[in-house]
């Protein structure tokens, strides 16, 4: 039986400073089949699918691939030894066109030693028409849509007529339309005996086209079933290590006053937007990559210039021009991208609490260090964040209780609204449910949140009301009752005639 | 509810076509139309300007700053800067000098050593491409920035120039080799013919070979291109030391034009050369943008800018305040352009 077996992984390792990102797990794909990997974020699938192309090398344990014990060290090793990845969060080369994207690294070449473009756009042109993807092989990258370049890093990986094509959540950016595209493409490259590693959060995709599952949880293996033999409860189960009522910790607040209210404001990557949050109330926004959730947040906390249109708090017309406004205006922003937007990682727990609310410890140019000191334990204390002492270099801390330090950073304001962009991404799950916890008590004291997610599990279990977002424009709103997963992804991905996924 | 995603999918497609036409000529031209603008508003304030000679003048004047752009070009394109290569061009002079010396110099650095052109040639280049590979090495290798590597670079190697002659110039040069920066084929100077020669090569190498292309992806995504199975460090080297050999060329050009090799040759070069990029387009803030074509107009700029504040007998004082206001100028455009571009 071990020889049907084309890829096995086992005893996977790789820890990074801080996090276990990968616990001695394993992974075995068959053949010709389509396998599921499963799991939260932060389970660990990007990590090893990057152990796999090369782009990180594991700590221990051994990759078998077609029978060959493979030391993979390089990208370029993996792919000549027939192991191909869509990569979920890279962007192409913009500058460069859909041609030279899709045979960077393997142009073909004219007798006199130059790259032949005439030759490489023939090729992408069969090779897209084959696939049946309507792109211009001479289009620039950054002309396209997010979902043709999608769909063109598709063709990329299937380019290479490799055995093993890694997909990390290739339906995230596109529409329908296209994942029936996809769809067709992975039925053929398996027809084919080529193998496909599936990475996805949507359960629906899951059923319809894996062949195995397999878990992972918190950077453990879980298991491996035959797709067949599972249910959708059973998976989540699985994955989440309990039951969902008890991971999203909501209560209804009561609905007070409306707080913010946004007419017909358009920005950078939005058009005229309209919506309002009340106090008490959690305000979900959901969408694709790239549906311009977090340029909307941008632009009404002034990170972005907002053009036309009205913002008015508490029922006044208030012009925000720049995130000082938003603050003094009882406005709190938590960015998407901790790394790059939110953390100071080479300083304390400390500084890195009251950055944004330095003005209140001044007494003339001096800081009150005492203050300071007394707020943020009590923050530390409030948030459970696990650190050592306030003075720890925040770098050192996990995921989740950075995000717990960057949470209490924005409380110390004491804001009235909170925007929390994509809160939980990349934290373990005891992080999560404790930030569930605090954004409920947050509401229940009478202020409101909006919370962009691409989670839809999170959107559901914590918003009062949903609104979704597609390519720039609000394309509905749904109340907590109404919603449900489906129903999201259908305004998501701009549908028009709302049918099941399934179908 | 209405249908707004599809409708709105058709719009968007739409949107870059039609508003930004005009924005997107601009930001693929503009930089042609600048420069004839200015040949235009140069000949009409002084008549002296559009004659042969003073063209010519022009051209060559900028062809050394021309040549280390072409390079500088490249390394910027990849995601980096080359600081060095003022310093490279005091290097490569002097050391070329050193081995191109007539029979009856009246003060040797090597006595009784008497070359033939090739070499002193050859070494110019070689002592280019091997501070370009100490710099690729640095910066491929060790991961530090670029401005840090190249700065060590372009402090060590003008010392090393320095200290090879000791601070002194050397002169006396054979005919042949002065003939590289004085002589002419036809009424054409040949520094002139150089700077042509090389810019068709580079704008081959950039825009149509394999290491181009790389170059560009690099700069455009460095992790795109390594997924890709690109080696960048290797490519990263590569561009460094082209960058390094053509600063070296341009140090035999001066040494020659001036008949003698001296360790200050070339002081604030690299400057200009950046300089000469950015007005050209290549974009410092954004990797994988700027062309060979964008790097001679922006040279060009340059030289026609000083060439008619010369004419006009602006003080020098006054050109290099109106020279730093060109150049933040040109970058202040660069980026209002890829402000509106996306």
């Amino acid at each position: 039986m071990e020889n049907d077996y084309l890829l096995v992984m086992e005893g996977i390792s790789k820890q990074f400073p801080g996090v276990r990102a990968l616990n001695n797990v394993e992974l075995r794909v068959r053949r010709g089949t389509v396998h599921a990997l499963m799991g939260e974020n932060g389970a660990g699938k990007s990590t090893l699918m990057k152990c796999l192309i090369g782009i990180y090398t594991p700590d221990s344990g051994t990759i078998t691939f077609k029978g060959e014990k493979l030391n993979i060290t390089s990208t370029h090793y993996a792919l000549s030894k027939g192991i191909s990845m869509i990569h979920q969060e890279l962007s192409p080369i913009p500058e460069m066109t859909v041609a030279e994207n899709i045979y960077l690294g393997r142009e073909p070449m004219t007798p006199y030693g130059l790259v032949d473009m005439r030759k490489m756009n023939r090729m992408a042109t069969e090779l897209l028409d084959r696939l049946h993807i309507k792109i211009r092989p001479t289009a620039k990258m950054r002309d396209l849509s997010i979902a043709n370049m999608q769909l063109s890093e598709i063709a990329k990986a299937v380019s290479y007529n490799s055995d093993l094509i890694i997909m990390d959540e290739p339906t995230s950016a596109i529409t329908e339309a296209e994942v029936a595209v996809l769809f067709d493409i992975i039925k053929s490259l398996t027809a084919q005996g080529c193998a496909v590693i599936y990475i996805t959060h949507k359960m629906d995709e899951v059923f319809k086209i894996t062949d195995e599952v397999t878990v992972f949880r918190d950077g453990q293996y879980v298991a491996t079933e035959a797709t067949a033999n599972l249910t959708r409860d059973m998976l989540i189960e699985q994955m989440v290590g309990r039951t969902l009522t008890q991971m999203f910790h909501k209560e209804k607040a009561e609905m007070g006053s409306v707080f913010l209210d946004v007419e017909n404001l358009s920005g950078k990557g939005f058009r005229n937007v309209s919506f309002q949050v009340k106090r008490g109330e959690i305000l979900g926004l959901a969408g694709l990559m790239g549906a311009g959730r977090t340029e909307l947040m941008d632009g009404v906390f002034g990170v972005t210039a907002s053009y036309g249109g009205a913002v008015r708090i508490n029922g006044k017309p208030v012009k925000v021009k720049s995130p000082a406004d938003a603050i003094r205006n009882g406005m709190a922003l938590l960015t998407e991208d901790r790394k790059l937007t939110g953390l100071y990682l080479n300083a304390t727990v400390r500084e890195n609490m009251f950055i944004a609310n330095i003005n209140r410890y001044l007494v003339g140019p001096f800081l009150r260090f005492s203050k300071i000191e007394k707020d943020c334990e009590k923050m530390r204390g409030l948030m459970r964040v696990k650190t050592p002492s306030l003075m720890q270099i925040i770098k050192n801390l996990s995921g989740g209780n950075q995000q717990k330090v960057l949470i209490a950073r924005w409380l110390l304001t004491e804001p009235d609204l909170l925007i929390l962009d994509e809160p939980t991404r990349g934290i373990d799950v005891g992080a999560k449910s404790e930030i569930y916890r605090l954004m409920t008590e947050f509401v229940l004291s009478g202020k409101a949140i909006i919370m962009i997610s691409s989670e839809l599990p999170e959107v559901l279990g914590m918003s009062d009301r949903i609104l979704v977002m597609h390519e720039g424009d609000k394309v509905g709103e749904l109340s907590r009752a109404e919603a449900t997963q489906e129903k999201i992804l259908q305004m998501a991905t701009g549908m028009k005639i709302p049918t099941s996924l399934a179908a | 509810m209405a249908n707004p995603g599809v409708i709105t999918a058709a719009e968007a497609a739409k949107r870059p076509a039609g508003g930004q036409m005009l924005a997107s000529i601009f930001s693929k031209y503009g930089i042609f139309l600048i420069f004839a603008v200015m040949v235009v508003v140069a000949s009409l304030l002084s008549p002296a300007f559009l004659s042969t000679i003073n063209l010519i003048n022009v051209v060559r004047q900028m062809s050394v700053v021309g040549l280390i752009a072409l390079g500088v070009t490249g390394v910027i394109v990849s995601g980096g800067i080359d600081l060095s290569s003022g310093s490279v061009v005091g290097l490569s002079a002097v050391v070329a000098a050193s081995l191109a010396q007539s029979a009856d110099s009246s003060a040797p650095f090597y006595p009784g050593v008497h070359l033939p052109f090739i070499v002193p040639f050859l070494a110019a280049c070689a002592m280019g491409a091997l501070v370009g590979w100490i710099n690729g090495g640095l910066v491929a290798k060790t991961r530090i920035p670029p401005f840090i590597a190249t700065l060590g670079t372009y402090t060590a190697v003008r010392g090393a120039a320095m200290l090879y002659t000791n601070g002194r110039p050397i002169s006396d040069l054979t005919d042949q080799y002065n003939f590289v920066g004085q002589g002419a084929l036809g009424s054409v100077p040949v520094p002139i013919l150089i700077l042509v020669v090389m810019a068709v090569v580079t704008h081959i190498l950039y825009a149509r070979t394999k290491f181009g292309k790389y170059v560009y992806a690099i700069g455009g995504n460095e992790q795109a291109a390594r997924v890709s199975g690109i080696n960048t460090g290797r490519f990263k080297m590569l561009i460094y030391i082209y960058a390094g050999f053509l600063a070296g060329l341009a140090g035999l050009v001066v040494s020659a034009r001036i008949g003698s090799g001296q360790p200050g040759l070339g002081v604030g070069y690299e400057l200009d050369a950046i300089a000469a990029a950015v007005i050209g387009g290549t974009s410092l803030s954004a990797g994988g943008i700027g062309t060979v074509a964008g790097t001679i107009v922006g040279a060009l700029i340059i030289g026609v800018l000083n060439n008619i504040l010369d004419l006009m007998n602006v003080s020098a004082y006054w050109q290099q305040i109106i020279k730093g206001g060109i150049i933040v100028g040109a970058v202040i455009l660069d980026q209002l352009k890829h402000r509106g571009g996306k």
